[in-house]
C-alpha cells in the first residue's frame, strides 16, 4: 500500500486535540480553555475534511500520511486512511466540535475540555489505525477517561470496569492468539471465538450492553455521547473480527445483534429516565447497524455502513438537545410531562427530528439505509428481517413518547428564558441542515458506502482464502 | 413537455411547500399568517391546476396512464437494487390526487380563520403541509417505496395533528396511541413491500401489477404469495382505515383541531387504506381466500361502526364513526372486486364527511337557523315513558356500543400491558443486577442513609 495523501492529514488531525489538551491543560480561565478547543475542533474539522477529500481525489482503497513522522520513527504505517473510516473521521471530528459548542457555560466546571480533547485524539486515531496491537491500546486508552471521570463524580465503576475488561482482556488474548497461530487453524478459531467475544461488550450486544446504560447515568451526558456515538465497537469488529471469523459466527452474531435491537428498544419503550431512554434507544440503533455489517452480504452490509454514518449525527444531534434540556431542568424524569416546547420550540423540533431520522424515517439516510439492511437480511434469513422491522417501529413509539413527556403534555414555567442559546441554535441548524442534505440526495452516501463494502468484503474473501488455504496444506501433510 | 411539467407541478410543489414552511421554522425566520397562508394555498391551487390540466391532456390524447420519471434515487446495478422516484398517473391516482388537493386548500382556507391568533398557527401549518406531501406521494406513488415514504409522512403529521393542543395531556395520550397504531401498521406495509420487491424484483407498481393500466392490470404472482403480501397490506390498510381491530384511534382523533379532524376522519386519512387496496387490486384478486378476507374483515368494520355509532353523544364522533362505516363499505367493494365504484363512493363520501366535519363546530347555530326558517322548534319531544322495552340483549348491545366494542380494552389488557410488564420486569432485573455490583454506590447510600438517620434523631 504506497498510496500517499499529499500532506500529512491524519497525525495533523490527531495531533491537532493534542496540542489544544496540552495548552487547556493549565489554563484558570475556562472561557478561554473553552475557546482554545472549539478552534482545535474547527481546526481538526477541517483537517479531516482535508484528507477526505485528498483521499476521494487519489481514487484508492487506502492511502497513508505522506511524510509520517510515525512511518519515519517505527518504519510501519499505523495510520491510514481508507473507504470505511474517510467520512467517520469527519463526523467524528463534527460531533465532538458541537458537543463542546453547545456545552452551557454554567456546566463547564463539569465538562472537562482536557479529557474531551484528549479522546477525541484518542478516537480518530483508532479509526485511523491499521495496525491490530495499536488498536488494542489505543481502545484501552479511550476506555481510561470516561472510567476516571465516573471515579472523580464519586461513582461506582464496577459495571463498567468489569464490562471492559472482558472486552480488553478477550481482545488482548484473541489478538496475541490470531498472531502466534497464523498457521494453526485450531488456534486461529479460538483466537477468532475471542476476538467476537470481546467485540460483543464493546459493541453492547446483549449480555455486554450493561456499561452503556450505566456509563450514561454516572458520567456526564457528554463524555457518554462521545464515547459511545463514534461506535468504536463497530470499528473494532470491521479490523480485527470480520477479516478472520467464518461466516457462520458472522451470522450467529447478525442474529444476537438482531436480539438485542429488539430487547433495546422494547427496554427504551419502558424507561422512566430520559438518560436511560437514549441509552436504549443507541444500544438498539447500534445493534441494528453491527448485525447489517456482520450479515457480509454487500446490500445488507452498505445498509448498515450508510445507518452508522446517520446515527452517530443524528443520536449525536438528539443525545445534545437532551443534554440541553437536562442542563436547564436537570435530570429529566419520564414519569411525568415537561412541557417544555413552548419555551425552547427549536430544541424540541430537533429532537423530534434527529430522533426521525436516525430511526430510519423519510428525511434522512437511514430510510434508505434501513431498506437496504432489511432487504439483505431478508436475503439472508427471511423471517429474521421482522425482527428489524419490528425494532424500529417500537423505537418509534418509544422516541414519541419521549418527545411527548420532555416538550409537551403541560406548560412549563421559568422565571427567566430557558430557550437555545445562539450556540445551540448553530448547532441545532447544522445537524439538522446536514441530515436532510445527505437524507435528499442519498445516492453518493451510498455508492461511497457501497464501495467501502465491496473493498471489506475483497479485504475478507482475501483473508479467508490464506486461511483455508493454510487449512487444506495441514490437513495434506497430517494423515 | 406540458405533461411532464403539469406531472412534476403536482409533486414538486407541495415538496417546495415544506421544504419553505420547514426551513423557515428551523432557520428562526417568522413568516407571517397571510404570508404562510397565501404560500399554502397558492401552492396548493398551483398543483391542483397542474393535475387537472394532466387530466384534460390525457382525455383530450386518449391516454389512460402518464408516467413520470425522475430517476433513480439510489442505483445500486450490480445487486439489481434500486430506488426510483416514479410517479404514476391513471384513472385511479388522478381523481384521488385531484381530491386531496381541493379538500387540502380547502380546509386551509377553513384553517386560517379557525386558528387565526392561535399560539400553533405556523406550527400547524408545518403539519398540514407535510400531510399534504404525504397525500400526494402517495396517491401518484409509481413504486411500493415511494408509496411508503409518503405513507409515513402521513402517519407522522396526523400522530402530530392529533396532539396539536400539546399543553394537555389528553390530546398528547392520544396522538401517541394513534403513532403506536400507526407504527405497527407501517412496519406491515414496510414487509410487504420487501416481499413484493424480492418477488417481482422491483419495486415498480408497473412490474407487480401488469403492463396494462388500472383498472385492467393484473397480478403476475401466485395466488399464494398474494395471499401472504396481501394480507399484510390488509394489516397497513386496517391501521390506516382505523378497520377493526383498530378502530379505537378513530375517535380519540378528535382532539385534534377541527381543520385537521376533517382531514383524517373525514376525508382524506382515513380513505388511504382502501386506496391502498384499491392500488394493488389486481393482487387481491389473485386469491380468493384474500377477498373473502377483506370483505369479512369490512364486514365486521360496518357492523361495529354501525353499531357504536348509534350511542355517540357528540358530533365529531357520531361523524367520525359514520365516517368508519363507510369506509368499510368501500373496503367490502374492493373485496368484490368493483374498483370504480369503491373510487367513486371514496371521492363522494370524502367531500360530503369534509363539509359535515367543518360545519360541526357551528352545527347549533345551523339548526337554529333551520328553525328560524322553518317557523317551529324541530326538536324531539322529551315522554317520560320509555321507547322501548329494555331487554338484558338491549342492555348489552348498548354497552358494548358505549365501551365501543372494548377494542381499546383488548388491545390494552392483552397486548400492550403484558408486552410493557414483561419489560419492565426485565429493567427491574437490569438495575437489581447493577445494583448488586456497584458496591461503592451501596456503601454510599448506606452511609447517606445512617447520616439521614442520625440528623433526624439529633
Amino acid at each position: 500500500m504506497n498510496t500517499q495523501l499529499h500532506l500529512p492529514w491524519l497525525e495533523l488531525s490527531i495531533a491537532c486535540p493534542v496540542v489544544a489538551a496540552i495548552l487547556c491543560w493549565r489554563l484558570k480561565n475556562e472561557n478561554a480553555a473553552r475557546s482554545i478547543a472549539l478552534i482545535s475542533c474547527l481546526f481538526t474539522l477541517v483537517l479531516t475534511l482535508g484528507e477526505w477529500f485528498d483521499f476521494k481525489s487519489l481514487g484508492a482503497f487506502s492511502a497513508r500520511d505522506r511524510s509520517s513522522i510515525v512511518f519515519l520513527v517505527f518504519g510501519t504505517e499505523y495510520f491510514v486512511i481508507d473507504e470505511l473510516t474517510a467520512p467517520l473521521l469527519s463526523k467524528v471530528a463534527l460531533l465532538f466540535g458541537l458537543t463542546i459548542a453547545a456545552t452551557m457555560q454554567s456546566k463547564a466546571g463539569r465538562f472537562s475540555v482536557v479529557r474531551t480533547l484528549l479522546a477525541e485524539a484518542i478516537i480518530l486515531a483508532v479509526l485511523s489505525c491499521s495496525s491490530p496491537m495499536l488498536l488494542c491500546l489505543l481502545l484501552a486508552l479511550s476506555t481510561i477517561l470516561p472510567w476516571h471521570e465516573m471515579r472523580l463524580r464519586g461513582h461506582d465503576t464496577s459495571v463498567f470496569s468489569i464490562c471492559m475488561s472482558l472486552h480488553l482482556g478477550l481482545m488482548v488474548v484473541g489478538t496475541m492468539l490470531l498472531w502466534l497461530g497464523h498457521d494453526r487453524p485450531l488456534l486461529s478459531n479460538i483466537a477468532a471465538s475471542l476476538l467476537v467475544l470481546s467485540a460483543m461488550f464493546r459493541a453492547g450486544i446483549f449480555p455486554g450492553h450493561f456499561w452503556i446504560v450505566d456509563l450514561f447515568e454516572k458520567c456526564t451526558f457528554g463524555t457518554a455521547i462521545l464515547y459511545v456515538a463514534p461506535m468504536t465497537g463497530a470499528y473494532f469488529i470491521m479490523r480485527l473480527v470480520f477479516p478472520v471469523v467464518p461466516i457462520w459466527a458472522l451470522h450467529g452474531i447478525a442474529v444476537l445483534s438482531l436480539l438485542t435491537a429488539l430487547y433495546a428498544a422494547a427496554m427504551a419503550l419502558v424507561q422512566i429516565e430520559a438518560r436511560r431512554f437514549f441509552a436504549y434507544l443507541f444500544i438498539s440503533q447500534s445493534s441494528l447497524v453491527l448485525a447489517g455489517l456482520e450479515l457480509a452480504n454487500p446490500i445488507g452490509m452498505t445498509g448498515a455502513l450508510c445507518i452508522w454514518l446517520e446515527i452517530g449525527l443524528s443520536l449525536g444531534g438528539l443525545a445534545l438537545t437532551l443534554r440541553a434540556a437536562e442542563a436547564r431542568i436537570g435530570r429529566i424524569s419520564l414519569e411525568q410531562y415537561h412541557g417544555l416546547f413552548d419555551q425552547m420550540p427549536h430544541l424540541g423540533s430537533l429532537f423530534l427530528f434527529t430522533g426521525l431520522a436516525s430511526i430510519g424515517f423519510p428525511g434522512g439516510l437511514s430510510f434508505v439505509g434501513m431498506e437496504l439492511l432489511v432487504e439483505g437480511t431478508v436475503e439472508v434469513y427471511p423471517l429474521v428481517g421482522t425482527i428489524i422491522v419490528l425494532a424500529t417501529a417500537i423505537n418509534g413509539v418509544a422516541l414519541l413518547r419521549a418527545y411527548f413527556r420532555i416538550f409537551t403534555g403541560s406548560r412549563h414555567v421559568a422565571t427567566v428564558s430557558i430557550a437555545a442559546r445562539p450556540a445551540e441554535r448553530v448547532v441545532t441548524i447544522t445537524v439538522s441542515l446536514l441530515i436532510l442534505a445527505v437524507g435528499i440526495w442519498p445516492s453518493g452516501a451510498i455508492r461511497s458506502r457501497y464501495h467501502a463494502t465491496e473493498s471489506l468484503l475483497e479485504h475478507r474473501e482475501g483473508a479467508r482464502t490464506v486461511t483455508s488455504t493454510k487449512e487444506e496444506a495441514i490437513n495434506v501433510t497430517q494423515p | 413537455m406540458i405533461m411532464h411539467v403539469c406531472a412534476l407541478l403536482v409533486v414538486a410543489a407541495p415538496a417546495a411547500l415544506v421544504l419553505n414552511t420547514g426551513l423557515s421554522l428551523l432557520l428562526g425566520y417568522r413568516l407571517s399568517e397571510r404570508s404562510l397562508a397565501l404560500t399554502t394555498q397558492s401552492i396548493v391551487s398551483l398543483s391542483a391546476i397542474a393535475a387537472t390540466i394532466l387530466l384534460a391532456m390525457m382525455l383530450m390524447t386518449d391516454q389512460v396512464q402518464y408516467t413520470l420519471d425522475l430517476g433513480r434515487w439510489v442505483d445500486l446495478p450490480v445487486e439489481h437494487f434500486h430506488f426510483s422516484f416514479t410517479f404514476l398517473f391513471d384513472r385511479l391516482s388522478i381523481p384521488f390526487v385531484i381530491l386531496s388537493l381541493l379538500l387540502c386548500g380547502v380546509i386551509s382556507a377553513f384553517a386560517n380563520r379557525y386558528l387565526h391568533r392561535d399560539e400553533g398557527y405556523t406550527r400547524f401549518f408545518l403539519f398540514f403541509v407535510i400531510f399534504l406531501l404525504g397525500m400526494v406521494v402517495t396517491s401518484v406513488a409509481g413504486t411500493i417505496e415511494t408509496m411508503f415514504l409518503g405513507w409515513e409522512l402521513v402517519g407522522l403529521s396526523s400522530a402530530l395533528l392529533v396532539a396539536f393542543f400539546h399543553n394537555r395531556i389528553n390530546p398528547v395520550a392520544n396522538g401517541l396511541r394513534v403513532w403506536t397504531i400507526y407504527r405497527f401498521a407501517d412496519g406491515a406495509f414496510l414487509f410487504a413491500a420487501l416481499v413484493l420487491h424480492h418477488l417481482t424484483g422491483g419495486g415498480d407498481l408497473n412490474l407487480m401489477m401488469g403492463p396494462k393500466p388500472w383498472p385492467e392490470n393484473a397480478c403476475i404472482i401466485e395466488p399464494s404469495q398474494a395471499l401472504v403480501v396481501g394480507l399484510l397490506l390488509l394489516v397497513a390498510a386496517a391501521g390506516k382505515s382505523a378497520l377493526v381491530p383498530f378502530s379505537g384511534w378513530l375517535p380519540r382523533a378528535m382532539e385534534g383541531p377541527t381543520p385537521s379532524s376533517a382531514i383524517f376522519y373525514g376525508a382524506l386519512s382515513v380513505h388511504l387504506g382502501a386506496y391502498l387496496l384499491l392500488r394493488v387490486g389486481p393482487m387481491l384478486e389473485q386469491s380468493p381466500a384474500l377477498q373473502w378476507t377483506i370483505i369479512l374483515l369490512g364486514g365486521i368494520t360496518a357492523l361495529y361502526a354501525g353499531l357504536v355509532g348509534r350511542v355517540q353523544t357528540d358530533v365529531k364522533s357520531a361523524l367520525a364513526f359514520a365516517s368508519l362505516l363507510q369506509v368499510s363499505i368501500i373496503v367490502m367493494e374492493i373485496g368484490f372486486g368493483l374498483r370504480y365504484l369503491a373510487l367513486i363512493h371514496i371521492i363522494g363520501h370524502a367531500s360530503m364527511r369534509s363539509l359535515q366535519m367543518l360545519r360541526a363546530p357551528s352545527l347549533l347555530r345551523d339548526h337554529r337557523r333551520l328553525e328560524d326558517n322553518i317557523g317551529y322548534s324541530a326538536r324531539i319531544k322529551q315522554t317520560s315513558e320509555p321507547a322501548f322495552e329494555l331487554t338484558p340483549l338491549r342492555t348489552w348491545r348498548y354497552r358494548f356500543a358505549m365501551e365501543r366494542g372494548y377494542l381499546d380494552t383488548i388491545l390494552d389488557e392483552w397486548i400492550a400491558t403484558p408486552f410493557l410488564n414483561i419489560f419492565r420486569w426485565f429493567d427491574g432485573l437490569e438495575r437489581r443486577l447493577v445494583k448488586l455490583l456497584s458496591v461503592r454506590d451501596r456503601r454510599r447510600a448506606a452511609m447517606v442513609a445512617s447520616k439521614t438517620d442520625e440528623m433526624e434523631s439529633s
